[in-house]
Formats: C-alpha cells, structure tokens, sequence
C-alpha cells in the first residue's frame, strides 16, 4: 500500500465540505468545478429545440447549451436577446440525458435564478445576450448551480472565478464561424499563465494589479501553472480541425455555436467536430473524419466589423 | 490550495502521448475519449505507474490495467465504437484484465443499464445494475465521506458524485464495497474490477488508486506465476 500523505478527509476537498460519513453537502466549489472536469475533451453543443438536442447527443455531445437562436441569427435579428423561454429549457432538458447548459444576460441574476429553478445543469452568463448591468456580473457564489463566463485575457478569466465562475471559456467572437478571435482569446489566457511561473514572488502584486486580477488566484498560479478551473474554447469554431486547432493550442474542449447547426449537414459536422477534438493530436483522423461533412457555415471576417457589432467586448 | 484538485492544462500534462518505460512499474491505460481522463494521469504517474491515454485499439496492447474515467458515458461509448475499441476492450476486460470506472466508467462496465440512450454502446462485463443519473440533475450533485470494504484501513474517503450513477443491484459475481447511509451501493468489486460512482481523481486522496495498483500487480504477478504473462490481452 502506498503511504498515505495527505489527509483523507472531506473537508479538504472544499472549503464547505463534508466533515463526517454521514454528511452530505450539496453544491460545493469542487462539485460545481468536478462538472466541468467531467465535460473535458469534449464538445458543448448550441441547441434551439428538442430535436436538435438529439441530434446533439447522438453525435457525441458531451452537453448542450439550450438557447432561442443560435449567436449567428442573434447577429442578424438584432434587437435585445435575452434568456430563452423556459418552455423550451424544460423541453430540452426532457429530451436527452446529457448535461444541459443555458445562458443568463450579464448581471441578470434573476434570469439566473430562474434557470437554476428550472434545474439546467450550468449557466453561462453570456456576452452573446444583451447585458443587463454594464458594470456588474452575478455574484455566482450564492447559486447552487456553477457557472461558466466568458474571457479574453487572464485578468477577466480571473475576475469571473473571484466572482464564483467554476468553468471559463474563451469568448471568441461568436457567430462569426471565424476562430480567430477564440485563437487569441486563448493564447492571451495561456500566455500570460506562463508568464505568471516565471515571475519572482515579489512582482506578483503588480501583475495582480496591472491584469485587474485578485491577487490570491494570481498566488495560486504561480504555484501551480494552471488556472483552478476547466478551460474550454468558444466562439468561432465551425470545424472538425478549428476544435483540433483549439485543442493543440491547450483548451480542455470546445463550445460549437452556430458552427454545427448552420452548417450544410449539422448531423456529419457534429459527428466529426467530437471526432476531432477527441484525436485532436492524430493529423491523420482529423483529416479523416473531415471528409465529405459538407460546407461549414458562412464566416465573417471579424476585422472589419464595427467595434459596436463586436459581442467579446460586452463584460467587465 | 491542494493540487491534486487542481486542473492540469492541457499542455502540460497528459495530453501529449505518454511514453512507457518498460519494466518500470506498472503499465496502465487511461481510456482517453472524453472525460476527466487527465486526472486519472496525474494521480497514477504520481504513484509511479507508467501511463498510457487509450484511444485506439492499440494503445490496449501490454496493459496491467485500465481505468475508465468519468465523463459522458454516451459520447465516451459512441467513440468507444466508432474507434473500434469497444470489442477488444471487452474482450480484454472480460479475460481478467484489472479495470475500475470511475461514474462513466462504471456505466460502461455494467451488464445491466437503466436511463440510457437506446442502442448505447457499452461494454456490459461486470455483475452489476446501475442507473444513471440516478441522484438528479446537478444542482442534486453532492460530496460525502464514505468507507470502503476491502481497503486496509477504516479512514473514510472523501467521495464526490456528480451527476452520479446508483449501483442498484449487485449479481451473485460481485460484491458491494461502499454504501451511502441510506443504503445505496455506490461501488462494487467483481475479482479485478472496480466500479464507483463517485471520484477519487477529483480529491487529493491517493489511496483509491493506490489500491487498485496493489489489485493490478497482484494480477501481473499470479498470471506470471501461473505462466501466463499477458493472459489478460487478447
């Protein structure tokens, strides 16, 4: 038997953890976090109704992200989005066995509250939606359910865990079918994590504050390396080799918006985008499995597009 | 802050191909589909094991064990097929190779499965029920302190289940080795095989592990005894 060092207690799994063999503690920070570590490798699938879900899961969706329009049509209708009807949530969460996501406007804690009533697994308060506060996120501590935000940079992946976020994605730039917003989003988070190692102690202070971080989470990284939470890619992945890319460059999986669902063949791509991201090291499957998956969606060149149209901006 | 709780970044660990230094501990696997597969890595390389992901029929080739991780059970199932690694697998599981699942993983592992898809590919090999999403949503999911049968030593081990699977019935082949104070069977042992519904890789608690190593040698040491090295691998 190997010896034993650390403590076998409850306890130190979280800070509220169970203290004895019969306690039992609902929604703890490892819990909401432990979610997130069941999701890796895998792909988190936009889905509008309940056949979709199917689809979604038969494809080898690890979970779903229940919403009224996918990112590409929120673009395109304009006007205010908002938290889908909770009609279409039920419907969705009946329809398959997998996890099922959806998403709270910025701030809108009340949207939170009730999607956490209806019992979706995970809320992603997203830029995606129009934001209800231009200055504050949800205090996410004070929820059962965990969250997953939206980052462009350590400093914002940071600022959303100190708020309670228990999952972070990339934002990307969502509903462009254009990864390269996802691209820099993640190499920003990454980058600056190894830039964290090899600080000495003492300048961490500083970075804490030039990246608008706590300062504890900063400690944290540098000690360890890696952010505490999941980190997946989001925002612009349309195919099997997008989520390959993103998956080389060090998310844990990826998030497919629009890519799946505005598609010529949702079924094919959704198939090889899991694929993919499962072999995402074999050049080889990859090429593979993106054989005769039919025309990704559309894509939109995100350097000329107005700053105004530009979601990854919304959050603060 | 303890890192065995701690996410590695993809890059850093597990990932990347692991290479096999051979005669040097025990090779085990770590089926890689989908799932929290690189926290099974970590714990096992920790202890000293030589580490392979699984995620074609070869890597199945000269292991002493292999740990089926948490995840999705029907997206790890369908690549399982897909990949053509379910048959073999089986057929490695069922001639004696030491395997534990871990929630997905136990899901796979067991002959009778209720609440999946129809047509779900599983590996049906152990003597067990189970149902899966047995506690509820996530919002139900929960951590508990629990005592196993079998593992010398009576400390309780931190136990998290997530969206976790009930055993519901144990068969005549496998036995019950921990219970919640209600009465559910919440993992089961069947000669080599484990199965949890909960994840010691999520804790910073090694002793799981650890266990299932001493039941994976022990294995490679009576099957060289007996001269059949490799009789698990088909």
């Amino acid at each position: 038997m190997t010896t034993i060092t650390d403590r076998p207690v409850a306890s130190q799994v979280s800070a509220n953890g169970a203290t004895g063999v019969h306690d039992r503690t609902e929604s703890t920070w490892a819990v909401k976090r432990g979610l997130a570590q069941m999701l890796k490798g895998g792909v988190i699938m936009d889905v509008v109704t309940s056949d979709q879900a199917k689809l979604a899961e038969d494809a080898g969706a690890c979970a779903v992200m229940a919403l009224e329009r996918v990112p590409a049509d929120i673009r395109k209708s304009g006007g205010v989005a908002r938290m889908s009807d909770p009609d279409l949530i039920r419907a969705i969460c009946e329809s398959v066995t997998i996890p099922v996501m959806a998403k709270a406007r910025i701030g809108h804690f009340v949207e939170a509250q009730v999607l956490e009533a209806l019992g979706v697994d995970y809320i992603d308060e997203s830029e995606v939606l129009t934001p209800a506060d231009d200055e504050f996120h949800i205090d996410k501590h004070g929820f059962k359910v965990p969250f997953v935000c939206g980052c462009r940079d350590l400093g914002e992946a940071l600022r959303r865990v100190g708020e309670g976020a228990a999952m972070i994605r990339t934002k990307g730039e969502a509903g462009t079918g254009n990864v390269v917003e996802a691209v820099r989003h993640a190499r920003a988070v990454l980058g600056e994590i190894r830039k964290i190692r090899s600080l000495p102690i003492e300048e961490l202070m500083t970075e804490a504050k030039r990246l608008g971080a706590p300062y504890e989470l900063i400690r944290e990284i540098h000690s360890t390396g890696v952010l505490p939470v999941v980190n997946f890619a989001a925002g612009g992945i349309a195919t099997p080799s997008d989520a390959a890319l993103m998956m080389q460059i060090g998310v844990d999986g990826v998030f497919v918006g629009s890519g799946i669902f505005k598609s010529e063949n949702p079924a094919k791509m959704a198939r090889a985008i899991v694929m993919a991201t499962t072999h995402f090291r074999d050049a080889g499957i990859v090429a593979e499995v993106s054989r005769g998956v039919g025309e990704p969606m559309r894509g939109l060149e995100v350097a000329s597009m107005p700053a105004g149209e530009r979601l990854a901006s919304r959050g603060w | 802050m303890p890192t065995g709780t701690v996410n590695p970044p993809s890059t850093q660990l597990g990932w990347r191909e692991t290479s096999f230094p051979s005669g040097t501990g025990l090779a085990i696997g770590v089926l890689a589909m989908q799932g929290a597969f690189v926290e099974h890595v970590r714990v096992l390389t920790k202890l000293g094991a030589a580490v392979r992901e699984v995620r074609l029929p070869r890597d199945l080739d000269g292991l002493d064990g292999i740990i089926l991780p948490g995840g999705e059970s029907t997206t790890i199932g369908k690549l399982l097929e897909a990949w053509g690694v379910l048959v073999p697998l089986r057929r490695a599981i069922a001639r004696g190779l030491p395997t534990w699942g871990t929630c997905a993983g136990a899901i796979l592992m067991a002959r009778d499965v209720t609440d999946t898809l129809p047509g779900q590919p599983l590996l049906s090999v152990m003597d067990i029920s189970v149902r899966r999403n047995a506690f509820g949503r996530q919002v139900q999911s929960f951590e508990t302190a629990i005592v196993i049968d079998g593992m010398d030593t009576d400390v309780p081990f931190p136990a998290m289940f997530i969206r976790a699977p009930k055993i519901e019935s144990v068969g005549p082949d496998a036995t019950a080795i921990a219970t919640l104070d209600d009465g559910t069977i919440v993992a089961a042992r069947q000669g080599t095989w484990l199965a949890t519904s909960f994840h010691p890789e999520l804790t910073s608690d090694t002793r799981f592990h650890a266990w299932f190593l001493d039941i994976a040698r022990a294995n490679l040491e009576h099957s060289l005894d007996s001269g059949f090295a490799g009789a698990a691998m088909p």
